[in-house]
């Protein structure tokens, strides 16, 4: 009895510890004056893009030539564009596409990129060969290569993740694979290894939770990128197709009335810089919190 | 130094290769018929037969691949199914457009984010530190293309102070390429030179705290001497790797930045490209930013390794 209720104690004390350093963390993270504004800069992104439906009245294609070029004011919130258009309702859809393009790269991303760089990382034959291949990729300027990829696939919104989860993977796999170099050499890996724990048990159950906290940061990084180069996919037409409307190619097709009414290309710019801007703080927040080796020095 | 260079020129013949193999691929990659695609709904099936000819697409993939190579090491990129000429002879025909203008957004980007680096630096936790971080903030989250544009708008339109768009040569007028090229090179540099003050900060930053510069400093050397002579210098070793990205990025940003100031460099030629389904264009092009990137990246480690004597006698030195 008395060693069965020793045992209890004892497995309770690392999901304690576990508690308190994530308890630690979230404090950390409230404390930083930067991280708290791109939370709340993203967050209301994020309700725009979740409740976009709600907070619509109007289609966001529903066509008004009476209505065309009405700049912001209390008739349209955010104005209209060429076609009459609400630009609050194409903003608010647009920030749906915009994050859900986010979403599925950073989760592709986190998967193929984990994936190789932990086989990099752990298996020294895998090495080389895979971290070549890797390089060569680097080798293109990111938005080139995602262009060269949408291109071919042609265009549309899955294309454009696919595109650009191929361009960000070798970035995350490279610092995973980093984090793996050190993490592989450590007393507690040994140990498993000297149990009989599998490669499978080590890389997953040892290996990969310590080296979360870099691939987080990463990821939030990442996600800035990739909204970011959706909009130039999609303003070089290779993103959503008109009329769904993205940031993009909002931007795009206010071009040409840049002269008379500025705010059909100025409001979705808007609405990117901030979305951008927001994931960029969350990032630089977490890594001074969760990776400080990498803190910009105060 | 002479094993360290022939090393670095080994190890990226490998990357060249799958670069290479890369945008042969992008071909590959085309859903259905490329040929179809580029001759459109209307063409007759002489005409797709025709295009696959001269792409080569009726051929087996292997036999696709080998002459591929072929082509590449008698520097051939194939040629352009619009403007039916020779894909590189453009290519080096826009190369002074995009190089004058990356050039000049190199020098906005390295006198503006390396010198507010510095500043930020020397005055920490001022408030002009603050100042100078912040905008290196938005100039990291600001899309350069949608900059490209508010700035048509205040200058162009509403100052008139500088042209909308176009491109004049340098070498027939100086004072009109620097007119026309202004909006578009800080568009460009706006990115790079958030960047570069953010890294040039920390790193100044690292190397101030260090032995030599209190050493420096307590033996009553004048403060700009001790900046200028001591910390500089080692704090250009992190920021020359940079100057790498920072290339790549001035690149990248061209395609879009080009296209909207009409610029006629290699990033419209590609941007018009992908409309137009262009394929040995867009093949082609990438191809040849690419090795581009990696002959720099090259000069940027050999600068690397003539900067900091620790990496050549390091490795292969």
């Amino acid at each position: 009895m008395a060693v069965r209720a020793e045992a209890a104690v004892a497995d309770r004390a690392p999901a304690e510890e576990t508690v308190r350093r994530r308890a630690t963390v979230a404090r950390r993270l409230l404390r930083h004056r930067l991280f708290v504004v791109g939370a709340l800069l993203f967050a209301c992104v994020l309700t725009v893009a979740l409740f976009a439906d709600l907070l619509i009245a109007v289609d966001p294609n529903r066509i008004s030539i009476r209505n065309k070029f009405k700049p912001p004011g209390s008739e349209w919130l955010l104005g209209t564009d060429n076609f009459g258009r609400s630009l609050w309702s194409r903003v608010a859809k647009g920030a749906q596409l915009s994050l859900a393009i986010g979403f599925g790269v950073v989760l592709l991303n986190a998967f193929f990129g984990t994936l190789i760089g932990l086989l990099a990382g752990y298996f020294r034959v895998l090495d080389d060969i895979l971290m070549r291949i890797m390089d060569a990729f680097m080798a293109f300027p990111v938005i080139l290569l995602a262009i060269g990829i949408a291109a071919a696939l042609g265009p549309g919104s899955v294309n454009a993740v696919i595109a650009l989860a191929v361009v960000y993977t070798p970035r995350t796999a490279r610092i995973v694979r980093a984090s793996v170099l050190v993490v592989r050499e450590q007393a507690y890996v040994e140990a498993a290894r000297a149990m009989g724990a599998g490669h499978a048990r080590i890389l997953f159950r040892h290996v990969l939770p310590n080296c979360l906290a870099p691939l987080i940061v990463q990821l939030t990084f990442i996600f800035a990128y990739a909204v970011l180069s959706e909009a130039v996919l999609s303003f070089l037409g290779l993103g959503a197709e008109p009329p769904t409307p993205s940031w993009g190619n909002m931007i795009a097709e206010g071009r040409q009335y840049i002269r008379e009414a500025p705010w059909i290309t100025l409001v979705p710019g808007f609405a990117l810089a901030i979305t951008v801007l927001g994931l960029n703080l969350l990032g630089d927040g977490l890594r001074d919190v969760l990776d400080p080796r990498l803190k910009v020095q105060q | 130094m002479a094993r360290y260079v022939l090393h670095r020129l080994l190890a990226s013949i490998p990357v060249l290769f799958v670069v290479t193999l890369v945008s042969f691929s992008l071909m590959q990659l085309v859903p259905g018929d490329p040929a179809i695609l580029i001759a459109g709904l209307q063409a007759t099936p002489e005409e797709v037969a025709r295009i696959r000819q001269q792409l080569g697409l009726d051929q087996p993939f292997h036999v696709q691949l080998v002459s591929w190579y072929a082509q590449l090491l008698r520097g051939d990129l194939g040629s352009s199914l619009l403007l039916g000429r020779d894909v590189l002879e453009v290519l080096l025909e826009r190369l002074p457009v995009s190089f004058s203008i990356a050039l000049y957004a190199l020098l906005i980007t390295v006198a503006i984010g390396l010198g507010s680096g510095i500043l930020a630096a020397l005055r920490r936790n001022t408030i002009v530190d603050q100042i100078v971080m912040t905008l290196a903030l938005l100039g990291v989250s600001l899309p350069n293309f949608w900059l490209a544009l508010v700035l048509i708008v205040i200058f162009g339109v509403h100052l008139g102070w500088l042209p909308t768009g176009g491109y004049v040569d340098f070498r027939e007028d100086f004072w009109g390429w620097l007119r026309a090229s202004t909006l578009p090179a800080v568009s460009l540099a706006l990115l790079q030179t958030g960047l570069l003050a953010r890294i040039t900060r920390s790193a100044m930053l690292e190397v101030l705290r260090q032995d030599y510069v209190r050493t420096a400093r307590a033996k009553g050397l004048p403060g700009h001497l001790v900046v200028g002579k001591h910390a500089l210098a080692n704090a250009m070793i992190p920021v020359v790797t940079v100057l790498g990205i920072v290339t790549s990025l001035l690149l990248s940003g061209s395609v879009v930045i080009e296209t909207i100031f009409s610029i006629p460099g290699i990033g419209s030629l590609l941007g018009s490209s992908i409309l137009r389904r262009d394929y040995p264009v867009i093949q082609g092009g990438l191809l040849f930013v690419a090795t581009m990137l990696l002959l720099l990246n090259l000069v940027v480690d050999l600068l690397y390794a003539w900067l900091d004597p620790r990496i050549r006698y390091g490795r292969g030195g």
